[in-house]
This record gives structure tokens, C-alpha cells and sequence, in this order.
């Protein structure tokens, strides 16, 4: 297992050396692709929220980096932290009135949001979206006097970033707060009958989410340099729900695995191109049938009782 | 005064096809609980099967418009039935038993399919519907002048819809079905065969489903293989408003969704006519989740 995170990373870290700049941009948009399927993960496999508007605080994101870069210059690297707090100020307000929504009703809700986002985008609310065309000439990310231009250097910037969203959705799924959310994801009843605070959690674990999703909504806008409405439609949110479901919901390997799949496997068909969706959407299908719990499906959970709780009732 | 009446009746006759629609996902999700995001696109493939049979066999010219519409329709309806339930037996019913959230991605692999399918088959520009099928004439009622191709869609669709009520609520099929979406073992234990109810259920939906895309195609005179998506959107906001699983409310809330929506994009705003359906969502979610005809189910444990 771990030797085989071993070679993951090695391969991640040198491999894109021997690639040509088409490839790596892919590896790039897998790279986005996998953070922000990562925050989904975390408010749909560790909380249990059908949530399929994610796009919407990956556009807000996006949007206020472009906006404040293209307006007052302010430099990218300070956007993030602000696009991620706006972005999960944003669903701080959407998600209060929604959050006791179960189920598919959630999904349904989540789906109005990014519209409504996408149509507010498109009629250009505030004067300052730029309306069905966007906005172009963002900036690009600069550290220490570097500035990240090249495909080659964004591997580099997104997949440390990447590394780091690991790491933290690691602990959290290991902390308190995860083992918490987990709870709510098995019996919300009965977590709430435990003097768990149900609402709140989920409100904590949505709000995160989204902070993330803002964070990234940064990295891509830098990216792109250009950045539309179209960008944000509901079909992205459905892509990284279909990355966590097909990877594996609640897995973190498999979630990685999914934005390889999801996002890699179109463009190595691309020379089908009319009819690589229609593959696409059939293997979407086929996939759930074999694999429905996905195909990394994360590791039952084991809890260690401390030695002396063992078997105390005999003694 | 004008303006608000023409709104109305076409708000009426959008909500017909709305409302047809709303149909086969609140039957699917009563049975099922499953929210079927290839319906939006089985409509799609309704569309554009209507246009085939209208422009290469020439349904309408063989045998006069109201004989020919009749057959179209008819052999619509059957063509999309028949797909729906190849839909449900490949997509939804080896997932019937894993977890809720493998059907819905699986539902949306199918719509992606459907979707393309229809734009491989026949192009992705929008196609345009023989705009000469019926009269271009207005009925005057009550000193109102009405197309009469409103007045025609909204008749349909609430004759589909009185019918397929009478079909739910009085025969032994139907009475199969309500049993089903009460509860499926129950249902099972007491002799029904939940597996044809389903697939009774996939046939009535698609169909319906299939009318209301040609009913599009000869409103608008125009189609397109993404139509489904948003159509398919405001139905099941319809079914929602009506109260999910319950067949009159999804009449109910297809009429009214249709009303509002025409309405707003009168009265408001035009761009903003996608995102009014959405906010009815979501107010209807925050103030009566169950929906205006629902009744409040107390939750599982």
C-alpha cells in the first residue's frame, strides 16, 4: 500500500519531465479536477449531502479572483485565501435555509443554485461578470519574483496544492470533526440522539467545501486566463460527483483515481471525437453496474478499543 | 389586461407539456425512488423521432393533419415507451439494490448517452419542425385571440393526463402501481409483481414523455438535442411543487409551473425566465418540502 503511494508519487513528481505540454496540461485539468472532486468528497462521502452544485463556489471563486485582478491588480497568490472566503461565505448564506434538506432534495436544490449562479453570470449581475463572454487578461500566479506561466510550472503549483488537500482532508476525515460527520452519514437520527449537533456539522462540512472549491476557482482562473459562464454550468458539477461516486465515494485514493478516469480517459479517446461522450455516458453507466460502490471504495473502519476497555465486563 | 391573458394561456399550454413530463418522474421516483435523469432526454428523442416521421414519412400528407398527428403521436409514444424500458432494465435494474447514489450516476451516464446519441444521429444544430402541419389560425374566445395550436396542446395534455388518472386510480394495474409506491415489499408479499409495475411505470412515463417533446417541436417549430436537460429540469421542479409520487400534483404543479414561468418572463424579466423555476424550487423547498399536494410522510428510521 504504502509502497505503492511510493511509486504514485514518484512517477506524479518526475513523469511530466518526458511529457510533451499537451499532456501536461491535461495532467493539469486532473489535477483541478481531483482537488476540487477532494471537497466534494469530503460534504458528499464524509457527510452523506447529495450535493451536486459545487460549481457554483468554484465559479464564485473564479469570479472574484478575475474580478479584483482584472479591476485593482491585486496580485493572484493574495486572491486565493479571499476567493476561498468568498466562496465559503457564499455557501454559508445558500446552505443555512437548505441544510436540513435530505436526499434528493438536497441534489435538487444544489442543481437550482449552480443555474441560478450561471444565469446571474450570463446577465452580467453587478455590472461586473462581463456577461456570456467573461472575463479575459487575468494574471498569472507569482512567487518570490516567479512567475508560473508554463503548463510544465503549473504541475507543478497545482499538484503540490493537490498534495497539500490531501493532506488536510486527511486529517480532517481522521479527526473529531470527520469521525463526527461520518456519524451523520450512517443515522443522522441517531447521531442527533448522541448529542451530536447535526445541522451545525453539516453547515461546517458544506461551508469547508466550498472554501476549497473558491481556492481552486483561483488557481483555474489564472490559469485560463479566461474564464465564462460556460465554465461553470451544472455538467462540470456533475463531473466531480461522478468522479467521487465512480472513484470511490469517501475514498481519497479513489477519488484521485476518478479525476484520472473521468478527466484522462476523454482525451485519450479524443481521435473518437464525435463519439467519445456517447462512449463516455455508456461507460458511466456499465462502470455503476459492475463497481456501484465505486472503485476504490474506502477501507472499512476499524477502531482500536484501549487495552484495558477489552473484554472489561468479564473481569 | 391583453398581455396578461395571452401569457396565461401560453403559460398554460407550456405547463401541459411540463406537467406530461413531471409524469414520468413522479411515477419513477414514487415506484422507485430514483430521480431518472435520462427522462429529460427520452423527451429529446420524442422530439426528434416526431420530426422523422413527420419529414421522411410524410405522416401528414398521406393522411390529413388530425388523422396523421393522431398516428405520429401514437407511434411516438410507442418507439420512446419501448426505449425506456430497455433504459430501465440495462441502467436501473441491476442497481435496484446497491446504494441510491450508483443509480443516479448511472442515470446520468444515461442521459449523456441519449444526449449524445441524438446529436451523432441527427447533427447539433437546431432542427426545424414543418411549420405547415396545422392551420396558422387564431380561435377568439371571449374577444381573446388564441392560436389554436395552444389550445390543441393543452386539450392533449390534460386528455393524456385524465386518462392516465383514470388508468391509476380504477384499474388493477394501477391499483399495482399505488401499492408499489406505498411499499414495494409489502407490495410483493401481498402477490404483486413489482418488476412488471416497474416496467409498466417505465413504459407510461417515456411515452408521455415522448408526447409532450413532439407537442415542443410543433410549438416552437424547433429542436434540439439539449432541450431535454433544461425541460427535464423544470418537470421535475413541477413534480417537486406538486408533491414527488403524487400524480395530480404533478399536473398541478406542471400547469402552475408553466403559469409562473410565463408570468415572470412577462411581468420581470425575459433573462432571467431559466431562474424563476429555481427560485419556485427553492421556496417551495424552505416553506413546504412535501410539496402542495403532499402529505408529510413521517421519516424512515
Amino acid at each position: 500500500m504504502y509502497l505503492c503511494f511510493a511509486v504514485f508519487v514518484l512517477a506524479m513528481a518526475f513523469g511530466p519531465s518526458f511529457l510533451n505540454p499537451y499532456w501536461v496540461d491535461v495532467l493539469n485539468n486532473i489535477g483541478i479536477y481531483a482537488i476540487l472532486a477532494l471537497s466534494l468528497n469530503f460534504i458528499l462521502g464524509h457527510a452523506g449531502m447529495f450535493h451536486m452544485g459545487h460549481a457554483a463556489f468554484f465559479a464564485v471563486g473564479a469570479y472574484v479572483t478575475a474580478i479584483l485582478n482584472t479591476m485593482y491588480h491585486i496580485p493572484i497568490v493574495w486572491l486565493m485565501p479571499l476567493s476561498g472566503i468568498a466562496a465559503a461565505l457564499f455557501a454559508a448564506i445558500v446552505a443555512r435555509p437548505i441544510i436540513h434538506l435530505r436526499g434528493d432534495y438536497l441534489l435538487i436544490v444544489t442543481i437550482g443554485i449552480v443555474e441560478i449562479v450561471r444565469i446571474a453570470l450570463v446577465n452580467d449581475i453587478f455590472g461586473v461578470t462581463g456577461g456570456a463572454n467573461g472575463i479575459f487578461g487575468i494574471g498569472r500566479p507569482e512567487f518570490f519574483g516567479m512567475k508560473i506561466r508554463r503548463p510544465h510550472q503549473f504541475y507543478y503549483y497545482i499538484w503540490i496544492f493537490l498534495g497539500i488537500s490531501v493532506l488536510l482532508f486527511r486529517m480532517l476525515e481522521n479527526s473529531r470533526f470527520g469521525r463526527a460527520l461520518n456519524c451523520i452519514k450512517e443515522d443522522e437520527l441517531a447521531a442527533e440522539g448522541c448529542g451530536i449537533n447535526t445541522a451545525h456539522y453539516k453547515l461546517i462540512a458544506f461551508v469547508l467545501g466550498a472554501f476549497w472549491a473558491g481556492m481552486v476557482g483561483n488557481i483555474y482562473a489564472s490559469k485560463m486566463m479566461i474564464i465564462s459562464p460556460e465554465s461553470f454550468s451544472f455538467w462540470e458539477s456533475v463531473l466531480y460527483f461522478t468522479i467521487v461516486i465512480l472513484g470511490g465515494s469517501g475514498s481519497i485514493p479513489g477519488v484521485i483515481l476518478g479525476a484520472f478516469l473521468i478527466v484522462g480517459l476523454p482525451e485519450v479517446f479524443r481521435q473518437f471525437a464525435s463519439a467519445r461522450m456517447l462512449i463516455f455516458g455508456a461507460a458511466m453507466v456499465i462502470m455503476m453496474i459492475f463497481r456501484p460502490s465505486g472503485i476504490l471504495p474506502p477501507l472499512p473502519r476499524t477502531y482500536k478499543l484501549a487495552k484495558e476497555n477489552r473484554g472489561g465486563s468479564e473481569s | 389586461m391583453e398581455l396578461f391573458f395571452q401569457q396565461l394561456t401560453n403559460g398554460l399550454a407550456v405547463g401541459g407539456i411540463y406537467a406530461l413530463i413531471a409524469l414520468g418522474y413522479t411515477m419513477v421516483y414514487g415506484v422507485m425512488k430514483l430521480i431518472n435523469f435520462a427522462h429529460g432526454d427520452l423527451f429529446t428523442i420524442g422530439a426528434f423521432l416526431g420530426l422523422t416521421l413527420l419529414t421522411a414519412m410524410g405522416l401528414t400528407d398521406t393522411l390529413g393533419p388530425v388523422l396523421g398527428i393522431l398516428v405520429l403521436a401514437l407511434m411516438v409514444m410507442g418507439l420512446v415507451a419501448i426505449i425506456g424500458v430497455i433504459l430501465e432494465r440495462v441502467a436501473y435494474k441491476p442497481l435496484r439494490k446497491a446504494d441510491r447514489l450508483a443509480a443516479v450516476v448511472s442515470a446520468l451516464g444515461a442521459s449523456i448517452f441519449f444526449q449524445n446519441a441524438v446529436m451523432l444521429i441527427y447533427g447539433a444544430r437546431f432542427r426545424v419542425y414543418p411549420h405547415d402541419i396545422l392551420p396558422k389560425v387564431a380561435v377568439n374566445i371571449l374577444g381573446l385571440e388564441i392560436p389554436l395550436i395552444r389550445i390543441i396542446i393543452l386539450s392533449t395534455s390534460l386528455l393524456l393526463m385524465a386518462g392516465l388518472y383514470f388508468f391509476v386510480q380504477k384499474t388493477k394495474t394501477g391499483t399495482a402501481i399505488r401499492a408499489a409506491a406505498i411499499d414495494q415489499g409489502a407490495a410483493k408479499l401481498m402477490g404483486i409483481n413489482v418488476n412488471g409495475v416497474i416496467s409498466i411505470v417505465f413504459l407510461i412515463g417515456p411515452a408521455l414523455g415522448g408526447a409532450a417533446g413532439v407537442m415542443v417541436g410543433m410549438y416552437y417549430g424547433q429542436v434540439n438535442f439539449t432541450m431535454g436537460w433544461m425541460y427535464g429540469l423544470k418537470a421535475f421542479i413541477a413534480a417537486i411543487l406538486g408533491g414527488i409520487g403524487n400524480i395530480p400534483g404533478a399536473m398541478l404543479g406542471g400547469l402552475l409551473l408553466g403559469v409562473i414561468e410565463a408570468m415572470g418572463a412577462a411581468y420581470l424579466s425575459i433573462a432571467w425566465k431559466d431562474a424563476i423555476a429555481f427560485v419556485v424550487l427553492i421556496l417551495i423547498l424552505i416553506v413546504r418540502p412535501t410539496g402542495l399536494l403532499g402529505e408529510r410522510v413521517a421519516e424512515k428510521v
